[in-house]
């Protein structure tokens, strides 16, 4: 199947359409509650708690012996939550930094995930294949009850941001002044520390432990250079993150042997990429070329102040001087002599120079405004 | 002032024993009053039993030395921290009783002003406190956000992105956003930090307007030579309260030694 | 035990060795997840070098992906230096992109490549002791063990060279760079040392137990000790138990070796991070709670010496006044009766002279922060010991 099928299969075919409709909503719901972990300053955090619900999986495994996804993604999320409260003791109660904790609780919790895991596949009866889909994600793997649940899950958070907006707003704006007007920032926080906890656990069959923490920041750190709004960031991190689950799950089951969680990281990491370059107001390359251009309007005046300075010398402002004066003067390129040429600043005769009327008041004007500046 | 008059009279607090009146501060009422406050970070104290007394219609600056706990006095003030011992009231009740009467501005290297808002939905902020939950700003709001603005001489900067703000300018949107909370009491955490001549004067001259309509204000401010000029009431604070009283009668050598050590001088024109 | 058996216990013990002496580094630098970062990002190096030399074992491989972890650690901080977004988003968007990479490329060429996502994540480091190296026809010994040994005599030689110019530069940059000992250097030195560890530990422990590998054991040690050699040495320790221990439980449980090492520095954090004599749970909150009543003593002998006035010092003004529930109020009542420092007579608290003293005494200290006046205080005092 290549990517031209899946597309036109996706309306027709019933698995499709599920794999699909399910990645779009787990997409967006990541892309939402990332730009709120982005501007928390959390954005490590999604990755130790991904890391943490492995072991939750195993776990939930080995004491029901059921792999119905619900019952492995509520160890999942239990294992995930107790490595977020561990990760806040480590920080609160010990000297250990944040960045240690973190560290620690991915490693070792992924460890031990780990090793339950080699050991159920040891275990001769259990029906234990397809735990590992978990470390990487099979999208292919979900079923129209995981997409249900993943819709409830969304639809619940959809509602709860839209109430809470203004709250959510103030809180990771300015924690310290919501607290003087009288709200309860330990509720708003334990909120959206719930929701990108859940979400990251929907995403875990999808994407898989190791990857999920970049299903919560790339579509968020994309969004960001698009606009300065918190609700047009919140929204395009949602279709970012949408069309990177759909991008990624169409390529990846058009190829054997592939999961999910890979392909549908570096589509997002695609947009990151593209984000930063190509975004107008803050991106690199707009930046550059504007840098390049002032450093342009620097070097055009320089060199036109320069050659004012030699002209106040002599009497007739339109004296020619050889261009190789101007090549002791640094800042001076050809281009730039053309340009004055150009703006009939300057008239070129072989390769002497000499300042028209016109380039001597523009000259004139400039240092006089330079001069006021320093002043 | 008749309504707070009334407010205090009817409603004796719990927090305050009889023999301490509001008439004791000898400048009318008192706005706000600290009751052996003591705060600890971490169990390290850096507030030592404070007593402080706030008369109301004051423009009062708290100075101290780094560490002296000025921030942190405020804080506690604001309920942002919780002491370990010790109370505040405000108009002669607890804080979280009295919200809608104060405003904070807070040092304005707390937030990250790469945060993806505009000038005036910061401002807009300043009305949440009277929205409560969940309600959304509505025209009132931002019509009080943009006036706000407007007084602050920030108006023309309203849509701009507020990393895009020079220091002064982000001072004076924290400002605005105070302003509009309409408070009867604002503290303010450095307003000056950072910031450009030109806004200097302009906040100060609101402080001096917000204090003719009777408005208190207390700031946490660095330059001790400006004090006088700026503030006719002053705290020494260094860990313990040193002296609090109005600036002609206690900033002096004296209170300022004992504030910032030993032998400090400071040449201050009065 | 065979001999297969002693050989990866002991290469376990040698990655153990050389991932803790660059760990404690990351630790005390606050760079612990820089670590997290290089370990998934060298896998793309790894599987391109894997390409070329067909060898997982081959030096150039191990330089190959090496110099990966250094190009991420630099387009990290090129990142952040943008402003585009915050330092920690930089690196959580970097290291998943690479590692993604470089999990495509070994899916793509499975048939190929003699790696598999399994040998990514967990290492091999029970097939280690059949992969042997044969010089001129004599076996010298497993290859990974000499790898191993390699890069740890380099850490050790390198760690023992700039031992004072890593120690400087690590708790305080500004006096590094004064003295002469570029902080850079240092960096990109430490960075390229823990790339090379990695890609070192990859192969027996895989990417993500690598990071385990480095932080727990310098955590451990760090909550007991902030003496940087003990620290070394202590985490050493720490990562040599938990490899061999780690491997006995991997044998009896019939499950993978890295996992179980992995589990056994997590047994060994939650037991020194409960226990730590000084800095572990227990011992913190045990001294909260002691600086509680030691604060709240203070705050009430220093209220005494504040107030003359006799409703001010009335036993009731505690409870009513200070804020402090009966409980509280009680315990500090006693505490301050039992050494001395109150009387209290018909109901009103007077300080005594050796509690006025005492007072004084701690409020210079808590205002000047000069250890020298209270040098006597602190036998009986946890407030000033921190």
């Amino acid at each position: 199947m290549n990517l031209q099928e899946y597309f036109s299969l996706v309306f027709s075919d019933y698995t499709l359409r599920t794999i699909t409709l399910g990645t779009a909503i787990l997409g967006a719901v990541t892309g939402m509650l990332g730009s709120f972990a982005v501007l928390r300053k959390q954005s490590l955090l999604g990755d130790a708690i991904s890391h943490a619900a492995l072991p939750g999986i195993a776990l939930a495994f080995l004491i029901t012996g059921a792999k119905d996804s619900n019952t492995l993604l509520l160890g999942a999320l239990v294992s995930g939550l107790v490595g977020t409260f561990w990760i806040r003791g480590i920080i609160t109660k010990t000297h250990l930094k944040s960045d240690t904790a973190l560290g620690l609780i991915l490693s070792l919790f992924f460890g031990f995930g780990m090793l339950l895991l080699t050991f159920i596949q040891k275990q001769p009866n259990a029906n234990q294949a397809g735990l590992d889909k978990y470390l990487f994600g099979q999208a292919a793997t979900l079923v129209e009850s995981d997409v249900w649940l993943m819709a409830i899950v969304t639809g619940i958070c959809l509602i709860v941001m839209l109430l809470f907006w203004k709250e959510f707003k103030i809180l990771l704006f300015d924690a310290d002044y919501t607290k003087t007007l009288g709200f309860n920032t330990k509720f708003i926080d334990v909120l959206i520390t719930t929701f990108i906890v859940l979400a990251i656990v929907l995403g875990l069959q999808t994407v898989g432990v190791v990857l999920m923490s970049a299903m919560l920041l790339a579509p968020a750190a994309a969004a960001r250079q698009w606009t300065n709004s918190l609700g047009t960031m919140v929204f395009l991190a949602a279709i970012f993150g949408a069309f990177s689950g759909v991008f990624g799950t169409a390529i990846s089951a058009s190829q054997d042997n592939l999961s999910t969680g890979p392909v549908i990281v570096i589509v997002a990491s695609v947009f990151v990429v593209f984000s930063f370059i190509f975004s107008p107001s803050r991106g690199l390359l707009f930046r550059q070329i504007r840098f390049i251009k002032n450093r342009r309007d620097l070097e055009f005046q320089k060199t036109l102040s320069f050659m004012y300075h030699i002209a106040e010398t002599h009497e007739d402002i339109s004296h020619p001087h050889t261009i190789k004066i101007l090549n002791n003067f640094q800042g001076f390129t050809r281009k730039t002599l053309q340009k004055l040429v150009d703006k009939n600043y300057v008239t070129l005769d072989g390769a002497m120079w000499s300042l028209t009327e016109e380039g001597f008041e523009t000259a004139a004007n400039l240092y006089n405004q330079n001069f006021k500046k320093h002043e | 002032m008749n309504s707070r008059d009334t407010m205090i009279n009817t409603n004796p607090s719990n927090e305050i024993p009889a023999s301490q009146s509001v008439d004791e501060a000898g400048a009318g009422i008192l706005a706000v009053k600290v009751d052996d406050l003591t705060v600890a970070y971490n169990y390290k104290p850096v507030l030592w039993d404070i007593d402080l007394e706030i008369p109301e219609g004051v423009l009062m600056a708290i100075v101290g030395p780094n560490g002296a706990g000025k921030s942190t006095l405020i804080k506690a003030i604001l309920g942002i921290l919780k002491p370990i011992a010790g109370s505040v009231s405000i108009y002669g009740k607890p804080y979280h009783k009295q919200r809608s009467l104060v405003a904070y501005v807070p040092q304005k290297g707390s937030v990250d002003w790469d945060f993806p808002t505009v000038a005036l939905d910061v401002v807009m902020m300043g009305t949440y406190g009277s929205l409560g939950w969940i309600k959304r700003p509505g025209v009132k709001e931002k019509k009080a956000a943009l006036e706000a603005l407007e007084k602050v001489g920030m108006l023309p900067f309203k849509n701009r992105q507020i990393s895009q703000l020079s220091g002064g300018q982000q001072q004076r949107i924290f400002l605005a956003r105070a302003l509009v909370q309409d408070a009867s009491i604002y503290f303010m955490d450095e307003p000056f930090q950072g910031v450009d001549a030109t806004t200097e004067i302009a906040i100060i001259n609101i402080l001096k307007e917000l204090r003719k309509a009777g408005k208190t204000v207390v700031v946490v401010h660095h330059d001790l030579q400006t004090v006088p000029e700026y503030f006719d009431w002053v705290t020494f604070l260094n860990v313990k309260k040193i002296a609090t009283g109005p600036v002609k009668d206690i900033f002096n050598d004296d209170n300022l030694t004992k504030t910032y050590g030993i032998n400090y001088k400071v040449s201050v024109q009065k | 035990m065979s001999n297969a058996q002693f050989e990866i216990q002991l290469i376990a013990s040698l990655v153990a060795i050389a991932c803790a002496i660059p760990g404690t580094f990351l630790v005390l630098r606050k760079m612990a997840m820089i670590s997290d970062a290089i370990s998934h990002a060298i896998l793309p190096g790894l599987v391109i070098g894997f390409f070329i030399t067909q060898d997982l074992n081959s030096p150039l491989l191990i330089l190959l992906a090496a110099l990966t972890g250094v190009v991420t650690v630099i387009l990290v901080e090129r990142i952040q230096k943008t402003g585009l977004v915050k330092e920690d988003t930089a690196i959580g968007l970097v290291f998943p992109a690479l590692f993604s990479i470089g999990v495509i490329m070994i899916a793509k060429n499975a048939n190929d490549v003699h790696l598999d996502v399994d040998a990514v994540l967990l290492g091999e480091l029970a097939f280690a002791p059949f992969d042997r190296l044969i010089v001129a026809g004599i076996n010298i010994g497993p290859k990974s063990l000499w790898i191993i040994g390699t890069i740890l005599t380099i850490t050790v030689g390198l760690l023992i060279a700039f031992f004072k110019e890593l120690k400087v530069s690590t708790f305080d940059a500004g006096l590094s760079a004064s003295l002469g000992f570029s902080p850079v250097v240092i960096h990109y030195g430490l960075m390229t040392m823990a790339s090379i560890t990695t890609v070192g530990a990859f192969d027996a422990v895989g990417a993500i137990l690598v990071v385990a590998l480095m932080i727990a054991p310098a955590a451990c040690a760090y909550l007991l000790t902030t003496d940087l050699k003990k620290m070394l040495g202590l985490a050493i320790v720490f990562g040599v138990f938990a490899a061999v221990s780690g491997y006995w439980v991997a044998h009896w449980l019939d499950a993978s070796i890295a996992g179980s090492i992995t589990t056994m520095l997590g047994v060994v954090f939650l037991i020194v991070y409960l226990f730590a004599p000084n800095k572990g749970l227990i011992a913190v909150m045990y001294r909260e709670k002691q600086q509680r009543i030691e604060v709240s003593l203070l705050t009430f002998l220093l209220h005494l010496k504040n107030h003359n006035e006799k409703e001010e010092r009335h036993v009731n003004h505690l409870n009513e006044h200070i804020n402090w529930q009966k409980v509280k109020s009680k315990t500090v009542l006693d505490l301050a009766l039992k050494n001395n420092m109150i009387l209290i007579d018909d109901k009103i608290v007077a300080l005594t002279d050796k509690g006025d003293e005492f007072t004084s005494k701690a409020i210079d200290y808590i205002i000047t922060n000069e250890d020298a006046q209270i040098e006597d205080m602190k036998e009986d005092f946890f407030l000033f010991r921190g």
